[in-house]
């Protein structure tokens, strides 16, 4: 079977800052010896390296990877808007991409109009589009207003249009960039079931997305990108724990970074209580930073209290990176009354199984006063990451709670 | 260069749609619709006659019919080319969306840009027959000639308007050195005169194509002469010219454009 797609060795590198030349530049450099190409010149950057791979007819891949991994310019070198300065790539097929599917409207033009000239903008023929224009209109649900100029039109009608365009050309690859923000849940679902078709149809598709989701049950291979380079090349399951792993460490010392910093302002120094450490511990008492999401966690709180406390309350709250709060407990509520505390102390609390989805998540500790009036002590700098296991599927939840399944007949 | 104009034909339909576009947005909205093709010219014809009259009073000469009309068939051929240029020069960077996400070959803009100009210039043609008709300038099979002078014009046209493009891609500043050659070009152009009126240093006019194209178009419509075989030898290989280093210039540099824009 022959190749879709074939990169072989490709670089492209950018230019930071701004782009303008001034003649005084331009000029020498157009007299220039050597290959301009193979090398960085000041303020250039390489912004896909030395990537290489093959997509066989019909295959679904997934192009994964964090900000600025080179994605979207892999896929505009697909889409043959840049060329690759080194090495050479090879497309076989009428190609489409579902990215900027409204770049080709002009607002004055009515939505027949502007219908036509995107599709042949996307490389439809004209006769194509009288075949399908009946259903493209169908399809974007804005039939009515077909005969006005689309600068009357909402931005949600605008897209719609243009994706239903760009959908409609039955492509034989068929590139996706973080899709389907457009339109109510309806028009979802009926886009997601025309991508079905598509793949149906056996077209190739070159998926962009960070909806791990999607990607698990529509790819199998994955392409994970990092700093302009294939970082990893293999089946979905291989490759889904990788770039979670890549994610959550960037995520993690962002975090890492944030608290430690927000912490350094708020330096009380005549704090009664102190809490000294935070160790994440498995069953055995071993120190961990990882953790499954099956696994019993424990946690390991060291004080210092400069006077005595009587029957403090110790409060932890465990929240999601993007600030969703997961669980919270005190000490008190779980029926435990602490006596006064002076001096050094440990607290140990069992989380047992946290059944969090895998990622990076906050411990907050507070130790307050029996009235709970005003907390002696907040320490949030403290993060506890969950890994996947296996092919676990990822969705939006909060936790991955243990379901039994079972059919009764 | 082949294989561009191969890929421009395979692209048709979008050429088609992209004319379209280009004549549709500027008559839309405005009440007189593309009458505004019409009165154009006819504006420049009256600045025209004005001058003419001027200088006809001034060199204490007659008024003379023939050349008011030779001025009509001069000054379409002009504005053809002034708003074609106007036009092209914006036409890669006015469609940046669609230069930096959807790939096509860009020539088509600029040569839609043109092509929407040269629809103008037709329906102004129309009403210039039915001028020459009412001047009775009669036929003759020299008229025959004229397709062949509009050919050379527009690929001239397309030539210059895809070098100019391309440049102001990269340098914003084409546009307004554009500008003003095309507002003082009509005074080193044989528009509103002819290029005899310099005597000896005549020739100095019909260098720039554009002047010899006039001259000939005039001579085959309105004196019945067949055309000067060096001026008419002189402006196809100067139109053929630019026109293929247009396309070789705006072929190199094309790949860049998205990046550069």
């Amino acid at each position: 079977m022959h190749n879709s797609i074939e990169f072989n060795e490709v670089w492209k590198k950018f230019k930071k800052g701004e782009k303008l030349n001034s003649l005084r530049d331009a000029i020498p450099n157009l007299f220039k010896k050597g290959d301009k190409n193979s090398s960085l010149e000041e303020r250039e950057f390489w912004a896909v390296k030395n990537v290489s791979f093959n997509v066989e007819k019909g295959g679904v891949i997934a192009i994964m990877g964090p900000n600025g991994a080179g994605k979207s310019t892999i896929l505009k070198l697909l889409s043959r808007i840049i060329v690759p300065n080194k090495g050479s790539m090879k497309i076989n097929g009428r190609l489409s991409a579902l990215i900027e599917v409204t770049a080709g409207f002009h607002p004055e033009l009515t939505g027949r109009e502007n219908v036509y000239l995107n599709g042949t903008i996307l490389g439809m023929r004209r006769k194509e589009i009288d075949e399908k224009f009946d259903e493209i209109v169908e399809f974007s649900g804005v039939s009515e207003f077909i005969d006005t100029p689309v600068k009357r039109y909402s931005s949600g009608m605008f897209s719609r249009l243009g994706f239903s365009v760009a959908a409609h050309m039955d492509p034989d690859i068929l590139l996706v960039d973080e899709i389907l923000s457009v339109g109510d849940i309806a028009f979802q679902a009926k886009c997601a079931t025309k991508i079905r078709e598509l793949l149906k149809s056996g077209a190739t598709i070159i998926l962009v997305s960070h909806q791990l989701n999607m990607i698990q049950s529509l790819c199998k291979r994955i392409i994970l990108l990092q700093s302009g380079e294939v970082f990893r090349d293999g089946p979905v399951d291989e490759i889904i724990p990788l770039y979670q792993n890549i994610i959550y460490k960037k995520d993690e010392e962002d975090l890492k970074k944030k608290m430690s910093e927000s912490e350094r302002v708020k330096v009380d120094t005549s704090r009664l209580v102190d809490i000294v450490a935070v160790d994440f511990v498995d069953t055995h008492g071993m120190h961990k930073e990882k953790f499954l999401s099956t696994e019993p966690v424990e946690i390991i709180v060291d004080f210092e209290a400069k006077k005595r406390i009587d029957s403090p309350i110790f409060i932890l709250d465990v929240m999601r990176s993007d600030g969703i709060m997961c669980f919270s407990s005190r000490s008190d509520e779980s029926g435990v009354m602490f006596e006064a505390i002076e001096g050094k102390g440990r607290v140990k609390v069992k989380l047992g199984e946290t059944f969090l989805m895998p990622g990076i998540y906050m411990a907050k500790l507070s130790i307050w006063d029996k009235d709970m009036i005003h907390p002696y002590v907040v320490r949030n700098k403290d993060v506890i990451r969950i890994n996947a296991h296996g092919s676990q599927s990822q969705t939006d939840a909060i936790v991955t709670h243990p379901v039994a399944w079972d059919m009764k007949r | 260069m082949i294989e561009a104009i191969k890929e421009i034909f395979q692209y048709r339909d979008l050429l088609f749609m992209m004319t379209m576009r280009d004549l549709k947005v500027r008559y839309k909205q405005a009440t007189m619709g593309f009458m505004w093709a019409i009165f154009m010219p006819i504006v420049a014809v009256c600045a025209g006659i004005l001058i003419k009259k001027a200088m006809a009073v001034v060199a204490k000469q007659d008024f003379d019919v023939q050349g008011l009309v030779s001025l009509t068939v001069k000054v379409l051929p002009w504005t053809f080319f002034v708003s074609s240029i106007r036009f092209s020069v914006q036409s890669l960077v006015g469609n940046s969306a669609l230069v930096t996400k959807i790939y096509f070959p860009r020539a088509i803009l600029v040569l839609a840009s043109v092509l929407a100009c040269l629809f103008d210039f037709a329906v102004a043609m129309g009403v210039l027959v039915v001028i020459l008709t009412i001047f009775k300038v009669g036929v003759s099979v020299y008229l025959l000639w004229v397709p062949f002078f509009i050919l050379l014009l527009f690929l001239y046209t397309f030539g210059l308007g895809l070098i100019l493009s391309s440049a102001n891609l990269f340098f914003r500043d084409v546009k307004y050195i554009v500008e003003i050659i095309l507002m003082f070009g009509i005074f080193f152009t044989p528009v509103f005169y002819e290029a005899s009126a310099f005597g000896r240093w005549a020739p100095i006019m019909l260098i720039n194509p554009l002047g010899s194209l006039l001259e000939e178009l005039n001579r085959v419509v309105i004196l019945h002469q067949t055309p000067n075989v060096f001026w008419t030898g002189y402006a196809v290989i100067s139109c053929l010219t630019v026109f293929i280093l247009g396309m070789m210039v705006f072929h190199k540099a094309e790949p860049t454009f998205a990046e550069n824009i």
